[in-house]
């Protein structure tokens, strides 16, 4: 529910617990554009699209980048610093972002293009479609700030990329969840041609799944850790939060697997059924994205037609609404994506 | 299978190629529309009237390519922005030698190669999807930026109309093509004052067209479309031009120019035409053309 812009925060003028919150909960401000979304203690690597361009590019001559006013937001800067030739500056049109792309691809070359997500979905789709996907172009949109990970607004907040993404033909979608996966992810789509839609962690990106011998593979879900009461479906950032989901409720004795899905669109179908056929798992799907068409709705509809019915489903997935702005952990607590609000939501559906 | 159109239209007779003029060029240009315009019954035959002569100018005095091998590396990009106006790049296309002529038999029919709406995908020499207007433009930005990567010599003509002017994207690869100091790139505007839902000049109003382009960067020239020495003079003045900007010829054209009963008609956009005046049509457009 969106707030009446006539009513002035309770809170104002108030000392102590109402003004400020609690020490162990204090009343936060929207940080920057992008905050990182690394705990205080989790090991980052900075700008992990960014080096891994600029590296790949000296052995791939075609490949060549450009943005729409956001190198620096989207890493990008990396790779127009190492190869400037190649990095070309479109300004902030990303209608044009996008043909210039498939121009630029439908004479040889491979065009990294990034902006925010909300600009390609929303912006510029009509140009991805037509542009790119049927003409099955080999262009990769890479685009910052997926579903919630800005506090700044519904402007910002591209809660529905994926469900955009997911009725295009040909497109390829990756929700990678960590700098461990995005720097592999980099050649693996360049390897892949046609178009490829990535959904970009930038700056300093938490470090997670080199803990637990993970290689990315195109297409390919990985089961991450195994358990028997639960079997958490993720992408994205969330596969980061189902995993210490994960150890929280171990201490309560439940046990929970976790199944990587970093390839959206193709659904790595094999995987997902194998997983969600074994008996007595409750399966939830997680998310950094709207209830709405995305990994949750294409796993229920992929177990549906395939006569797969787990104990229960459920999806942890951000409300179809226009989300409010302010802080992203309160954001991420409001709707139930941090790991305190998947973790109680699991207890309660056990 | 294409169904044949019952022979009431018969094909130009054939000339020897090396002696046929570009007036030739546009008159079979527009012949072979006509013919593909009675397979459908309706359709926009007359903006293919109507841009014949520039088309007639684009592939038989300004463009180079090769009619065997449409994908030839060496040659001139042309992107169709208007994807509606593919009945008038399949008569050019055919005329040029790159679509075989008995396949405008099949025009907008089941499995053709020939759809209404052009597509990359469906036509060999057809470079881009048209259709969702506005995208030539931009597209053509990354052509001549990929060109220029691979230092090639070759230019991209863009065809796109005055109705279309109101999306913006084509003012964003209008801005882009002279950041970029596109001196590769030939744009074609066809203005022929008719879009959709009425005159294009009431619709949204383009005008002044040549003061538009000229404070985005382009070298800017205007000339009648359907005059061919002035065609000839604009599409060499483009190519040769020496400034580092990319050149914009827009061409104002009569809608369903060759045809006096068409191009009387009010609404023209996307013209019904009745059976018995196909045939109609073909011998006052044949009569003009002698008299």
């Amino acid at each position: 529910m969106r707030r009446s812009k006539y009513v002035r925060p309770a809170w104002l003028g108030e000392q102590g617990e109402g003004g400020q919150g609690t020490a162990d909960k204090p009343r936060l401000t929207t940080s920057a554009m992008i905050a990182s979304l690394a705990g205080p203690d989790q090991r980052t690597k900075p700008a992990p699209f960014g080096h891994a361009l600029a590296a790949l590019a000296e052995t791939r001559p075609e490949i060549v980048g450009l943005t729409a006013d956001l190198a620096k937001y989207t890493d990008l800067h990396i790779f127009a610093k190492a190869h400037p030739d190649r990095f070309y500056q479109m300004g902030m049109a990303e209608q044009l972002l996008i043909s210039a792309a498939a121009g630029m691809a439908r004479e040889g070359f491979m065009p990294f293009a990034t902006t925010y997500a909300v600009f390609a979905a929303r912006r510029a789709y009509d140009f991805i479609c037509m542009a790119i996907a049927e003409e099955n172009l080999n262009v990769k949109i890479v685009c910052a700030l997926p579903g919630l990970t800005t506090g700044y607004g519904p402007s910002h907040q591209a809660t529905e990329d994926i469900a955009i993404f997911r009725g295009m033909p040909n497109i390829t979608i990756i929700d990678p969840c960590d700098a461990h996966e995005i720097e592999q992810v980099v050649p693996a789509i360049a390897a892949h041609s046609g178009p490829v839609y990535l959904r970009l962690l930038r700056g300093n990106v938490p470090v997670v799944l080199d803990e637990y011998d993970y290689t990315f593979e195109l297409g390919k879900a990985k089961m991450l850790r195994d358990g028997n009461d639960v079997l958490i479906i993720s992408s994205g950032l969330m596969t980061m939060r189902a995993l210490e989901a994960a150890e929280r409720l171990a201490e309560d004795r439940v046990d929970v697997g976790v199944l990587h899905v970093p390839t959206i669109k193709p659904l790595d179908e094999a995987t997902i059924l194998k997983e969600a056929s074994r008996t007595g798992r409750m399966v939830v799907v997680a998310e950094n994205h709207t209830i709405v068409g995305g990994l949750g709705e294409a796993v229920a509809g992929l177990l549906m037609r395939s006569g797969v019915i787990p104990p229960a489903f459920r999806q942890v997935a951000l409300p179809d609404e226009f989300l409010d702005a302010g802080a992203l952990p309160t954001l991420h607590d409001r709707y139930g994506i941090s790991t305190n609000a998947m973790t109680e939501s699991i207890k309660g559906w056990l | 299978m294409n169904t044949s159109t019952s022979g009431a239209v018969q094909p130009a007779s054939q000339p020897p190629l090396s002696n046929v003029s570009l007036a030739d060029r546009a008159y079979r240009i527009r012949r072979h529309a006509l013919r593909m315009g009675e397979v459908q019954g309706q359709g926009y035959i007359a903006q293919a009237l109507g841009i014949a002569d520039v088309l007639a100018v684009s592939y038989f005095h300004g463009m180079r390519y090769r009619p065997e091998d449409p994908e030839w590396e060496g040659r001139d990009r042309f992107l169709l922005s208007i994807g509606h106006y593919a009945i008038a790049l399949y008569a050019a296309l055919i005329e040029a030698g790159i679509i075989p002529e008995d396949e405008l038999e099949s025009y907008g029919s089941d499995d053709s190669r020939l759809p209404m709406s052009g597509m990359a995908a469906y036509t060999p020499g057809m470079e881009i999807t048209g259709g969702s207007l506005g995208h030539g433009l931009p597209l053509a930005v990354g052509f001549c930026l990929g060109l220029k990567r691979k230092k090639s010599d070759s230019f991209v003509y863009c065809m796109f109309s005055d109705g279309e002017l109101g999306e913006g994207s084509v003012w964003e690869g209008a801005w882009s093509a002279s950041h970029w100091k596109l001196d590769n790139l030939i744009g074609i505007v066809d203005v022929n004052n008719q879009q959709a839902d009425g005159p294009a000049s009431q619709v949204t109003g383009f005008e002044p067209l040549e003061a538009r382009f000229e404070s985005f960067g382009w070298h800017v020239q205007r000339v009648n479309g359907n005059d061919i020495d002035a065609l000839v003079a604009a599409f060499d003045a483009a190519r040769n031009l020496t400034e580092p900007k990319p050149r914009i010829i827009i061409c104002d054209t009569k809608m369903a120019k060759g045809v006096p009963f068409l191009e009387e008609r009010e609404r023209n956009h996307f013209l019904r035409v009745e059976p018995h005046e196909w045939q109609k049509a073909l011998e006052l457009f044949d009569a003009g053309r002698t008299s």
